[in-house]
């Protein structure tokens, strides 16, 4: 699991690879959002197209993330979602949680 | 030895028993391992997917909850062909608990936590969950999955028929 993190107009975007599941990439997710938290920056846009697997704890994550950002006055958006992890989120009814956009343009446009 | 490749030909060749100490390092090997079986008794990837999710989840709880993280204390996993189902038990050392205090993860005040969606997803995943505790001690989840190729969606949601042991 690896997380790349940038700044693009004000978004800070973080682009997990590989699996968001319990142990490990939950924790490398919990610890890029507080990174970027830390810095001072308040918008995150999260790009899932690496991301292979998620599981329950991925999904937590994800949650704990939303309601962080959301509470210090940010927001926390999702792109390039793939169609598995998309199921996911469906089933325990989180898509209509999230902002979800196609694409990283579209995303960030809406900041 | 098979050939490479080759699929099982009898319950008896696809019966797989694997048994990891409680680190979550571990739940990678315990996915590959019964994938590699189900690949082998003819179930489609993207079923495998889902099943593997399932197994991640039952294997990462049997460690979490049930063996609280103990790696002296084993999970065994194992698979066995019953009547065109792959049925997959995982075991742990813990005290158990009870399936029915479960909180609903789509209920509203829940919709925003970050736990308790593990057991939802599985039952989402497989045909059949089902918990039964040993009286010394110890959990054992069975999950039931039908191997060959069914209409059903694999996002049917079921969770009337998880037992309650």
């Amino acid at each position: 699991m690896k997380i790349d993190s940038n700044v693009v107009d004000g978004v800070a975007v973080l682009s997990p690879k590989g699996k968001i599941t319990i142990g490990v990439g939950d924790v490398a997710l919990r610890e890029a959002v507080h990174d970027v938290l830390d810095n001072g920056e308040r918008n995150i846009l999260i790009d899932l197209s690496g991301v292979s697997t998620m599981d329950s704890s991925g999904v937590g994550e994800l949650v704990s993330a939303y309601t962080t950002v959301k509470n210090r006055g940010g927001m926390l958006k999702l792109c390039s979602v793939p169609s598995k992890v998309t199921d996911i989120l469906q089933m325990t009814q989180l898509i209509t949680v999230f902002e979800v956009y196609d694409d990283r343009a579209e995303a960030l446009a809406t900041f | 030895m098979g050939t490479e490749n080759s699929q099982f030909s009898t319950t008896e060749e696809a019966h797989v028993r694997i048994s990891v100490g409680s680190r979550f390092e571990h739940i990678d090997l315990v996915q590959i391992v019964v994938d590699d079986a189900l690949g082998r008794l003819g179930l489609d990837d993207d079923s495998r997917h889902w099943v593997g999710i399932a197994i991640r989840e039952a294997v990462a709880n049997a460690i979490k909850h049930g063996n609280r993280q103990d790696p002296q204390k084993a999970v065994d996993v194992e698979l066995a062909v019953v009547a065109d189902h792959a049925v997959i038990r995982i075991e742990d050392r813990g005290e158990g608990f009870d399936p029915k205090a479960v909180a609903n993860p789509l209920a509203p005040e829940n919709l925003l936590k970050p736990n308790g969606r593990g057991i939802f997803y599985m039952k989402s995943f497989m045909d059949e969950i089902a918990y039964s505790f040993r009286p010394g001690g110890g959990t054992v989840l069975t999950l039931r999955k039908q191997l060959t190729a069914t209409e059903s969606s694999d996002n049917e949601v079921d969770s009337e028929r998880s037992g309650d042991g």
